[in-house]
């Protein structure tokens, strides 16, 4: 037998190609373009008409089939298992006394701000039935009870299709905060000065007393600025917006080098031309690297693995988002374009758990004479 | 996914630990980097130890998993670099193991793994360097024999082999990676001429190599007349694969020193530096994960190293540059000071992004082969 199995087993390979095609069904190219078509136009969107998003839901007719990759690609662990009330129940007494805190909750404590995008509750429900939420709940608690590395595949998959909300913060509620799991909730959480989404949910873990909305650079990520103090990351957060970020970059990647092979010029393929195949590979190097940091830091769960699994996948995103941006040319300035979600989406992510700052700064510390 | 050995590799990595710990101890000193003969005798020594302690084939027929965990422990260990092997141990040994007949395999493997010969790779010309199918060094047969003529350049260790793996055009109408065939050649054969090439770190690491109507035997072919290129690409796999992995471990040692230096020297409060020094922990142990990576790809593959190698070989040629400017900035003025070891390590480190085919192939081989783009020019 072979030792170092450092790749995919069959069942998480065949999670992750069922987490795409569901994401693909229910969450495509069109509805992530009327997404941020809604949020773009939707100045009116500022009644408080919380759940069914009829936008992006109209979308896809194809609800109801997104619910079974996912889980029948898990092992065989929660396949069928019913997902109603699955939710911790009261168990979740810190997580759910401190939602809506100080401050109660978001809609009451701060407005959305104007043109603020909504978030389709169905998509949400069925993320729920996906597995999303619950995925590392405990089978004994109704989760799918898969782990840390499949968690990871399944944010990837979510980073590559720019899937909006607040996804880290509540799968991270689920079992502690009453429907988080099942996706009835919607979990916001306080993330050193931000919060994602404040506005469209139901619970916030944190504190959002002075909680003020601002223009969020990202279309389809309202933010909160907080006035906060030191934040206080969870590593599983972090691993998890690593993952989102390898997505983004796994996407960009795809995207520029579908382009360099279509796009002629002088009488043939811009990737013809080194400068733009070199900016491809480049791209593809810091993705694939990322992508070692960051499935070893699932599997290990060393904070110092995920600090290092963190600054990779930034780097990957947003570098890779802004070459993607160059070989596009002026396409990629375009706000047609789907290169720039990418980038902003990217950019936003760098700013939780305290930035890249604090991942740098933990593995400086961790430079000591024993590991010399 | 997975990152935990067998209980199988992980008793061999405790007998390889207790063994490095019987026997570094009792190794002569090094010797000086311009003291060829020296190094020669060295590094030949340290591979009849490996030998005769029954490590001398890790490269060839253990897994890739064992490969690292030798890798991995050697270099924590601080024992000696393959040194002078490099090119018998990762080139042509596993070359031959692969394409040679069982009369090749027996006369020049042997050798390799008791440390009595030693390799050098003859494949770069002074026409023919990142584009290699283009070398012109002819062999003409003439009966048993080829007869050889032409120069090589930048031939590492030239000056200590016994032999050379050596690319030579014998079908010079045939299309440029057609007409090549590999040659096991004797270094001492009439008509070799070596002149040492000193490198910008000082010592003589390289050579160009003058061929004149040297008489090769036809049994010295490895592979078919003509079939040389394919031959190489077995080799230049093995090269990107994990040729390079004890030296990510090594990198990690750096770092590490580097920190402790900065406490003693007063730069750690500069946040500046503290957060390089930390950006650059991060970009090794995601290249140690890499390897694993590939490691893992390559086990599941037969062994066969893939494109995986371009990937890793790319960035870890530029991380290592990077490790040692950030040594700069840690050492201050004594930067420029020859005697701080890691000066002189910073003037190696800029071969990487060089040998081994340069920074510019690698992308391109990546975006070719990996990415699907077109052939560029
Ligand atoms: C320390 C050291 C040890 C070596 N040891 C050996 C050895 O033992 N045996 C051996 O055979 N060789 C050896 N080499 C040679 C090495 O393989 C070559 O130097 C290398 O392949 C580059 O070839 P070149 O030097 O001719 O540079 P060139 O090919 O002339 O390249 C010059 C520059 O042009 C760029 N370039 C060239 N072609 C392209 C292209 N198509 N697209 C974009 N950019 C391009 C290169 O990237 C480089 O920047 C060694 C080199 C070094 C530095």
């Amino acid at each position: 037998m072979s030792a170092v199995r450092f790749r995919l087993t069959d069942d998480q390979r065949a999670l992750r190609d069922g987490v795409r095609e569901a994401l693909a069904r229910r969450f495509d190219g069109r509805a992530l373009r009327a997404a941020v078509e809604e949020a773009d136009g939707g100045g009116a969107a500022d009644m408080d008409g919380a759940a069914g998003m009829d936008g992006a839901a109209g979308m896809g007719g194809a609800r109801t089939g997104g619910a079974q990759p996912g889980r029948s690609g898990a092992g065989g662990g929660g396949a069928g298992v019913a997902r109603a009330a699955a939710a911790g129940g009261d168990g979740g007494s810190a997580g759910a006394g401190r939602a809506g805190g100080p401050g109660g909750t978001a809609r009451t404590a701060a407005g959305r701000a104007a043109g603020a995008p909504r978030l389709d509750r169905g998509l949400w429900r069925a993320l729920g039935d996906l597995g999303f939420f619950d995925l590392r709940v405990p089978e004994t608690d109704g989760g799918v009870g898969l782990g840390l590395a499949e968690a990871v595949l399944v944010f990837e998959e979510a980073g590559r299709a720019l899937l909006p909300g607040p996804l880290v913060a509540t799968h991270l509620a689920a079992g502690a905060v009453p429907g988080a799991a099942t996706g009835e909730t919607v979990v916001a959480a306080v993330d050193g000065g931000l919060v994602e989404w404040l506005a469209e949910a139901d619970a916030v873990r944190g504190d959002t007393t002075g909680a003020v909305p601002l223009r969020s650079l990202d279309p389809l990520t309202p933010l909160h600025r907080v006035p906060a103090g030191r934040p206080d990351p969870d590593p599983v957060a972090i691993l998890l917006t690593a993952a989102e970020q390898l997505g983004t970059a796994g996407r960009v990647c795809e995207l520029a080098a579908q382009h360099a092979r279509a796009r002629e010029q002088f009488g043939r393929p811009i990737g013809a031309f080194q400068a733009v195949a070199h900016l491809c590979a480049g791209i593809l190097v810091r993705a694939e690297t990322a992508r070692a940091a960051v499935y070893a830091a699932a599997v290990t769960a060393d904070p110092a693995d995920i600090a290092a699994a963190r600054i990779l996948a930034d780097e990957a995103a947003v570098r890779g988002a802004r070459d993607c941006l160059q070989v596009h040319g002026g396409m990629g300035f375009t706000w047609e374009s789907e290169v720039h979600l990418h980038l902003k989406r990217a950019w936003v992510r760098t700013q939780r758990a305290g930035g890249i700052t604090e991942s740098e700064e933990l593995l400086a510390a961790a430079l000591t004479p024993e590991t010399a | 996914m997975d990152l935990s050995y067998t209980p199988e590799e992980e008793e061999f990595r405790a007998r390889l630990r207790e063994w490095l710990g019987r026997t570094l101890p009792g190794l002569p000193p090094r010797p000086s980097p311009d003291d060829w003969p020296g190094r020669r005798a060295y590094d030949l020594g340290w591979q009849r130890r490996l030998y005769e302690a029954g490590y001398a084939g890790v490269h060839w027929d253990a897994t890739p998993s064992v490969r690292l965990i030798f890798l991995e422990e050697t270099e924590k260990a601080g024992a000696p670099y393959v040194g002078a092997n490099f090119v018998g141990l990762l080139h042509a040994g596993p070359t031959i193991a692969a394409e040679g007949t069982d009369a090749q395999r027996a006369r020049w493997l042997p050798p390799i793994l008791r440390g009595e010969e030693v390799w050098c790779q003859g494949f770069s010309e002074p026409e023919a360097g990142s584009d290699l199918a283009a070398l012109r060094t002819r062999a003409r047969r003439d009966g048993d024999d080829y007869v050889v003529t032409g120069s090589k350049i930048w031939t590492s260790h030239a000056e200590v082999a016994d032999w050379c793996e050596l690319l030579v055009r014998t079908g010079p109408a045939a299309p440029k990676h057609r007409g090549i065939t590999w040659l096991a050649l004797p270094m001492d054969a009439p008509g070799i001429t070596v002149r040492p090439l000193r490198t910008l770190a000082g010592p003589a690491e390289f050579a160009e190599v003058f061929l004149d109507e040297v008489r090769v035997p036809v049994a010295n072919r490895v592979g078919d007349e003509d079939d040389g290129w394919r031959v190489t690409m077995v080799t230049l796999s093995f090269e990107r694969g994990t040729a390079f992995a004890g030296e990510v471990v090594a990198c990690r040692r750096v770092l590490a020193e580097l920190a402790v230096e900065a406490r003693k020297n007063g730069r750690w409060d500069d946040p500046a530096l503290r957060r390089r020094l930390g950006r650059l922990n991060a970009e090794f142990r995601a290249l140690w994960r890499l390897t694993q990576w590939n490691v893992s790809a390559a086990e599941a593959s037969g062994g066969v190293p893939d494109t995986g190698g371009s990937v890793f070989k790319l960035r870890y040629s530029h991380a290592r540059q990077e490790l040692y400017d950030a040594a700069a900035e840690v050492l201050g003025p004594d930067c420029l000071d020859l005697d701080r070891p890691w000066t002189p390590d910073r003037l190696s480190a800029l071969a990487y992004t060089i040998a081994a085919g340069t920074s510019q192939v690698q992308h391109s081989i990546i975006a070719e082969r990996i990415l699907g783009l077109p052939k560029g020019r």
